[in-house]
């Protein structure tokens, strides 16, 4: 547990003190202000439109603005996650420190976990920008605060799985490039896999769609946490982290 | 300390150590010496535990590289080729990231940082990024590492490649300065190197042990006959160097006499003795009671230059040593 948190820190350590972790958390400020922009807006013309028909039906801010923006904060979550790991094991390979860590008294799955847990924290840390609107709509609004704790357990879920994936992949090649690319590439497979329900509903459909990773992802955006799902996600990080672990070991070999 | 025993690495290809055994004991200095791609690293990395070997055992401090590969990892301390360094951290943050790595106690570690620093004269370079160190702080940072956590064995992996001269002789200094605490494995294909820092030469060549034993012994077994240089010089008058030669020549075990040099008042020569004797007495007595003056008489080092080019240059060469060497293995054990 120690030598986890060892090599934790020196990696969070190490996003901080390079433009990496700076740049992932403006790029995500940007976008996601621009998306929060853009529903507040719609939803404020909305409810003057509704109001001048006479409609004077209450509407939900959870459902017509939190709920879409955590979808996108997912969607710019995949663009930014490869860039998260690629440079896990990617750099340590290029640079030979590959070596200090392997002749250290340290197990190959505890430098995965330090890895991938420095990874999540950061992802979670680029999250947490995003509660900064949040409270602004808290400060004018009354939206409910338990169906957006579920979404952001989503999200962190889902990051978590899909950082373990890109873990895994920077295993792979001395070339950070390569395992961004390679990330980015089966990240989004697995984002617009469930597409095929759209026009298939045989039981073959039904299964490359369970593997998606945003149908699991529905219900935490409305607020619903199902076992199915949450087990899905943690079957995913962990089937990821073996395969990390796995991959690492073989390197000794292959080397 | 270490015990290697047949060794083999094989490579999708290629075989990159074959069948090796040596031993090495507690608080030795060996040089691990061989042209590039001889096999040097492949066996530093099996002893460090970073590749299995494909057959054989490697054994270090008691614990098998392949059964217990964290005891091993807790007793050694690696310097590769390139020393592992990251570029975006400073020195004594980069140093107590591998104190905490090595398992060190979280408060001991600021302490043995600044000793090692002190050790490898990094002290003054420690709050600036390894990334704008020079070569030669770089690799003593390296070595700073390798030393952080006290390891009974040291494996350094050419660790003066890169540097100037001055800090080569540092290098050397402060490697020679941990032996006896620690036993050292050191690679190297320069061979002043090994004359210089180690105890006992290991020389490997295209993945085969080709020899092994002290420096001194090794020297003696490739030349059977001691070889002198000599400088005489007169006190007054002339000396003409064709009689100095005359004289030499006839001392009694003496095979050859050589004119390497003369100046208007001196002359040196190279005598060869022949197999097995000693001529150095004689050789003195000879030139005093002839009237003339020794300036110099020192016994010629065989260099490992030439051992090393006639254990590798071909596979005759080769044959002859593993041949010698079985006739002098029951001499040893009566040792």
């Amino acid at each position: 547990m120690r030598n986890v948190l060892v090599i934790f820190k020196k990696e969070l350590k190490s996003y901080f003190a390079s433009p990496i972790a700076y740049l992932l958390l403006a790029i995500f400020a940007v976008i996601f202000g621009f998306f929060f922009y853009s529903a507040t807006r719609f939803f404020v013309l909305q409810g003057m439109q509704m109001q001048m028909m006479g409609r004077g039906m209450p509407m939900d801010v959870n459902e017509y603005v939190i709920r879409p923006l955590l979808t996108n904060a997912s969607v710019i979550g995949l663009f930014l996650i490869p860039m998260i790991t690629m440079r896990l094991y990617a750099e340590e390979k290029r640079s030979g420190t590959i070596e200090l860590l392997m002749t250290s008294p340290v197990r190959d799955l505890e430098i995965v976990l330090g890895k991938w847990l420095s990874a999540l924290v950061l992802y979670i840390s680029i999250l947490g920008i995003s509660g900064i609107n949040l409270a602004i709509l808290f400060a004018f609004g009354r939206p409910d605060w338990k169906p957006i704790l579920v979404g952001y357990l989503g999200l962190i879920l889902q990051g978590g799985c899909l950082l373990a994936i890109g873990t895994f992949i920077s295993t792979m090649t001395k070339n950070q490039i390569i395992a961004g690319g390679a990330t980015f590439a089966v990240c989004l497979m697995l984002w617009v896999l469930d597409w095929v329900s759209a026009y298939d509903q045989s039981a073959w459909a039904k299964v490359v769609s369970y593997l998606s990773v945003v149908t699991h992802f529905e219900p935490f955006s409305k607020g619903v946490i199902d076992s199915k799902d949450v087990i899905f996600y943690l079957s995913m990080i962990f089937f990821g982290l073996f395969l990390t672990t796995r991959s690492v070991e073989s390197l000794r070999w292959r080397a | 300390m270490i015990k290697v025993e047949g060794l083999t690495k094989r490579y999708a290809r290629t075989v990159a150590v074959d069948d090796i055994s040596f031993e090495v004991e507690k608080g030795q200095i060996v040089g691990f010496l061989g042209p590039n791609g001889a096999g040097k690293t492949t066996t530093m990395r099996v002893l460090t535990c970073f590749l299995p070997p494909t057959a054989g055992t490697a054994n270090v401090a008691g614990f098998d590289v392949l059964e217990q590969p964290l005891e091993v990892k807790k007793r050694i301390g690696y310097l590769p080729e390139t020393p592992p360094l990251y570029p975006d951290m400073e020195v004594a943050e980069y140093l107590t990231f591998v104190g905490r790595l090595k398992g060190l106690a979280n408060v001991d570690v600021p302490k043995r940082v600044s000793e090692v620093c002190d050790r490898c004269a990094i002290a003054d370079v420690k709050t600036k990024i390894i990334g704008k160190l020079s070569k030669g702080y770089r690799q003593r940072v390296g070595l700073a590492q390798a030393i952080l956590h006290n390891p009974d064995v040291l494996v350094l992996d050419e660790p003066t490649s890169g540097l100037d001269p001055k800090q080569i002789i540092e290098t050397r200094e402060l490697i020679r300065s941990l032996a006896g605490d620690h036993t050292i494995i050191l690679s190297t294909h320069i061979l002043s190197e090994v004359e210089h820092s180690c105890e006992r030469v290991i020389i490997i060549n295209q993945g085969r042990l080709v020899a092994q034993d002290t420096v001194v012994n090794l020297t003696n077994r490739l030349r059977g006959s001691e070889s002198v240089a000599v400088e005489v010089g007169a006190a007054t008058g002339d000396l003409n160097h064709a009689e100095v030669r005359q004289r030499l020549e006839q001392v009694t075990g003496v095979s050859r006499v050589v004119l390497k040099d003369t100046k208007d008042k001196r002359c040196s020569f190279e005598v060869e003795s022949l197999q097995g004797r000693s001529i150095r007495a004689e050789v003195a007595r000879a030139v005093v009671t002839a009237g003339w003056d020794l300036n110099e008489l020192r016994p010629v080092g065989f260099s490992l230059e030439d051992i090393f080019l006639q254990l590798t240059a071909s596979e005759k060469a080769e044959k002859k040593v593993e041949e010698k060497k079985e006739d002098e293995k029951p001499a040893e054990a009566k040792v």
